[in-house]
């Protein structure tokens, strides 16, 4: 804050608290004059014109002593940082430092066990549920069994793999997912063949001709990324397509439509949002759901 | 001047009340517009773009900042879930500002980049579809709306003529190009992806 600002500050504030004090002081009425009415009279009902009860007229003044008080003890009078030095970045700062204070330990005793041994840890367990259910409940769902679009996290299904390495690099640094559109190369009765060989790799019934045919378009379109025997691609987060597990729907219409436009799913990095204590715990807790101590 | 004087003159009073009050004004709201804390952008702060911007106003048109603010406040329970607290910096583009003082759903001010796009998509349409425990309406018709973006480098000029946003023209005339055909649920994701991208580390 520039000098000019804090003193126009200062000096508009002391005018106020003078001006109080002086209106206060010049129109205050001491004096009870027993009887005295101020004139009006409504219906023959009069208003004695008594002062203001002492305590009542003192209030005042006290709060004038008070506002000096404070604005001495506390930042209020310009660039003065008042007495106790107090500011609302320090408060919170002395608040994030004594809570990690009391907290950081917590989190941080688990961090050189190994996710593995961690799962056998209720406690650590029951941590780790508390920061899913906090910061990844809103995509996984408060079961981790997730939506249509973000993954089941309790099926031992995994797209980019289920190792506790692999699940801390995916909360490190999120993953981009994309399946790129076919809908320009793809005629509509091409799709149709090319869901009809999907759907049948797990087992679901589609027509004979159409599998047939699907199966050749799956073989010039879609092996590079899901695999020749379309089991997926952990290094590149394609599903493998033969488990009947589905990350959008099972249904004809949802595979024809990733088919026409293709898909971006995207996990974002949780690396700043957690800090590496909480991120070791989410992770083991996230590997424990699918593999029971 | 007895209190008498001031009680039985309306006019007088009526000045001198506009006095007190005013002086209020002078020491706790003027200065704020002239202050580098209040007036000078953050670091990385960049003005909406187009789609954002038309976001921003459907967000407002639909009400979202009704039931939630933008803006974390300096306590230890906020940063700890939402993200660094809001300085004053952040927002001085921003006409109305939409820091609201209601939470009945999250704050939103660090949400960008917290979820995907694809899950503000379907949390739009109808948030119980990821969030069964949620109470927030579905907005399904943002998805079917189309946008022109006939109004929206009359937007932009607004912005930049009125407000000081340094838009150049290039931004502003290519704003229609770049909104028209979007959907409205286009524009309210880039805009909540946008939320918070300057926000101090």
């Amino acid at each position: 804050m520039s000098n000019f600002w804090s003193w126009w500050i200062i000096i508009i504030t002391a005018i106020i608290i003078v001006g109080s004090f002086v209106v206060l002081h010049l129109t205050r009425k001491m004096e009870d004059n027993g009887e005295e009415t101020t004139g009006h009279v409504y219906d023959g009902i009069e208003e004695y014109n008594n002062p203001l009860p002492k305590w009542w007229l003192n209030l005042f003044y006290i709060t004038l002593v008070f506002s000096m008080g404070y604005l001495f003890l506390y930042p209020g009078l310009g660039s003065y940082k008042g007495y106790f030095n107090w500011s609302q970045e320090s408060n919170w700062e002395e608040e994030v430092a004594e809570a990690e204070k009391v907290y950081g330990p917590v989190f941080a005793q688990y961090q050189d066990t190994p996710i593995k041994e961690l799962i056998k840890d209720e406690n650590a367990m029951d941590i780790g549920r508390r920061i899913f259910l906090n910061v990844c409940a809103a995509c996984h769902g408060s079961d981790a069994s997730g939506a249509p679009g973000f993954p089941n996290l309790t099926d031992n299904d995994w797209l980019y793999g289920g190792t506790p390495e692999k699940i801390v690099e995916t909360l490190v640094n999120g993953r981009q997912g994309a399946m790129m559109a076919f809908g320009e190369q793809l005629n509509e009765e091409q799709i149709s063949q090319l869901t009809s060989y999907v759907v049948s790799l797990s087992g679901m019934t589609a027509p004979e001709k159409e599998i047939a045919a699907g199966e050749k378009l799956f073989a010039a379109n879609c092996v590079a990324c899901h695999g020749a025997d379309a089991k997926g691609n952990q290094m590149i987060g394609a599903p493998n397509l033969t488990d009947n597990i589905w990350l959008y729907s099972r249904s004809r219409k949802v595979i024809a439509r990733t088919i026409r436009n293709g898909r971006n799913g995207n996990m974002p990095a949780h690396k700043e949002i957690l800090g590496d204590a909480k991120l070791h715990l989410v992770a083991a807790y996230v590997y424990s759901l699918s593999n029971k101590k | 001047m007895k209190h008498e004087t001031i009680e039985k003159n309306i006019g007088l009073m009526g000045i001198l009340v506009l006095i007190v009050i005013s002086f209020g004004g002078l020491a706790e709201i003027v200065p704020l517009f002239f202050l580098k804390e209040t007036t000078k952008p953050v670091e990385g702060l960049r003005p909406y773009t187009a789609l954002e911007m038309e976001g921003r106003d459907i967000y407002i048109r639909e009400g979202c900042n009704v039931c939630h603010s933008q803006m974390v406040r300096p306590f230890r329970a906020e940063t700890e879930r939402y993200g660094s607290y809001s300085v004053a910096g952040e927002h001085v583009w921003e006409h109305p500002f939409l820091w609201g003082s209601k939470r009945t759903g999250p704050d939103l001010a660090r949400v960008g980049g917290r979820y995907s796009d694809e899950w503000h998509r379907v949390h739009l349409r109808n948030p119980r579809i990821v969030v069964p425990e949620s109470n927030m309406p579905g907005f399904p018709w943002l998805e079917e709306n189309v946008l022109d973006g006939e109004l929206t480098a009359e937007k932009l000029r607004i912005f930049k003529e009125h407000f000081g946003v340094p838009y150049t023209d290039e931004q502003i005339a290519n704003a229609k190009a770049e909104v028209a055909g979007k959907t409205e649920l286009d524009a309210v994701v880039a805009y909540l992806q946008s939320l918070g991208h300057a926000a101090p580390k």
